[in-house]
């Protein structure tokens, strides 16, 4: 591609006051992305869970979840559909308290989220930890709602964040990368926005 | 070269659709067959390096080989919507990757299940790629088209949704007005809700696979009514034009 190309007469048209990654705009509403119908999840059978490369896997209930501590945390998220947006405000737990509730195999290097519906996205070990993910509960002040991945969902906010699946219900440890649900469909196995790696072919 | 590599595409046709809806014909260097709902990335270049990014499904069948069509709705103070309406002419170029996306997709040998296609304004796009595909494959599966509009004069390939409704019996179209509605009109004049839904699903003879797609909120509201009439989830696709609708 001739990189000297331009579109005559194009221009921004809303200057955004943040760094945006290639590709990127920014958006103040918080658009809705999902690939099927989002799911009602009844608190009183909803569950989360350790599961894989685990020497004990580990299942909390709604009621024992939410006794963990939790934290807020402030992300810039940016979507693989271009949009990004700054300064959410989120409350949750971080994947580093729930992973002090288990021990992990030593070969443990990668982790597939799984989701009410069906859904699965993977990511390497060492990008859900050292503060880098959580699960997001409270949104904005309030519990998140269904179409945002409530009740519970992953939030991996340095990732695009389709790898911060929604209405998520397992964690499972594993020793090798394996395609979620988007990565099999030919989306980037890692996905760093700054990076643009929206697609398998856009990963060195 | 992969089909996710950028290519410069040649505008060879613009067709009006409606007052706020254009149709975009591309021709391609490296054209590669879609399936039915995928879509392209265009990509908008200022002379400054800044660029912009966004989604349009295509709107062509896969029979129409070398090109691609892709339809657009002039989008409020929109930044690449508006650049397309205004700025662009048959002759000019225009950067896109794709196809795109392999879920919201159509495969036509699992042809012989009936389709139920929901559509919210410019939602309607890929799936018009799936009635053109179908129509070009000769497939007569039970096929109902709901078509969400604002007003009459907001019906997207009007033309050619009543030619296939006329020469087609296996296809219904079903238009609801949710502003104004023709004078006359004993059709549907209202937001799609369950209840509409509930009627629409139950003239099929077996249960549908849906696609829904348009505005966020119209696509929300509708898959989960289907769902809440017992459609299974895996039956019901969606894609989510945004922005957030309330
Ligand atoms: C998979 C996919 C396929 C798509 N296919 C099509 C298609 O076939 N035809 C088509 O016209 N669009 C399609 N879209 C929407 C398209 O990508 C853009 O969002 C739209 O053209 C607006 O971009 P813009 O740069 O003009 O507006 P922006 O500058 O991004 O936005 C301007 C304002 O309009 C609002 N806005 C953004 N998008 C929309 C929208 N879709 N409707 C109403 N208001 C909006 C924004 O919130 C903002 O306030 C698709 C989107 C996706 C994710």
């Amino acid at each position: 591609m001739p990189s000297s190309f331009f579109n005559q007469g194009f221009q921004r048209k809303r200057p955004s006051t943040h760094k945006l990654p290639p590709g990127q705009y920014e958006t103040h509403d918080f658009p809705v992305l999902s690939a099927g119908p989002t799911p009602r999840i009844a608190l009183d059978k909803w569950t989360l869970t350790l599961e894989g490369l685990v020497e004990e896997p580990k299942k909390w209930s709604w009621q024992e979840f939410n006794a963990l501590p939790q934290q807020d945390f402030n992300p810039d998220i940016h979507c693989v559909t271009q949009w990004s947006k700054f300064d959410t405000k989120w409350r949750g737990v971080s994947l580093d308290t729930l992973l002090e509730q288990v021990r992990l195999k030593p070969d443990a290097r990668y982790v597939m989220a799984s989701s009410y519906g069906g859904y699965t996205t993977n990511l390497p070990l060492a990008d859900v930890r050292e503060g880098k993910a959580f699960i997001g509960l409270i949104y904005d002040g309030q519990p998140l709602t269904p179409e945002h991945g409530g009740p519970a969902r992953l939030v991996v906010p340095h990732l695009y964040f389709w790898k911060s699946a929604k209405w998520i219900t397992s964690l499972r440890f594993m020793a090798d990368d394996e395609p979620g649900f988007w990565e099999r469909a030919g989306y980037s196995m890692y996905g760093d926005p700054w990076k643009a790696q929206r697609y398998a072919d856009d990963d060195e | 070269m992969s089909k996710l590599d950028w290519q410069l595409a040649t505008v060879t046709a613009i067709r009006s659709e409606t007052a706020r809806v254009k149709t975009f014909t591309l021709s391609l260097p490296h054209w590669t067959p879609h399936l039915p709902g995928q879509h392209y990335t265009l990509r908008l270049t200022a002379p400054d390096g800044y660029q912009a990014e966004r989604s349009y499904s295509v709107a062509s069948p896969p029979e129409q080989t070398g090109e691609i069509e892709l339809t657009v709705e002039a989008v409020e103070e929109g930044e690449v919507s508006g650049y397309l309406f205004e700025g662009v002419g048959v002759g000019d170029q225009l950067e896109v990757r794709g196809p795109i996306g392999g879920y919201f997709v159509w495969r036509s040998a699992t042809g012989a299940r009936p389709l139920l296609l929901v559509a919210g304004g410019s939602g309607v796009v890929p799936l018009m790629a799936v009635l053109r595909h179908r129509q070009r494959a000769g497939l007569h599966n039970p096929t109902v088209l709901l078509f969400s509009i604002r007003t009459p004069e907001d019906v997207i390939y009007q033309q050619e949704l009543e030619t296939l409704t006329a020469t087609d019996p296996t296809f219904t179209l079903l238009l609801d007005y949710t502003r104004q509605a023709p004078t006359g009109w004993t059709g549907y004049h209202r937001r799609i809700d369950k209840a509409l839904l509930a009627e629409v699903v139950g003239r099929f003879e077996a249960s549908p696979v849906c696609y829904v797609c348009g505005p966020t909120g119209l696509v929300e509201s509708a898959a989960t009514a289907l769902q809440d009439l017992g459609l299974p989830a895996e039956d019901i696709k969606t894609e989510r034009f945004g922005p957030t609708g309330g």
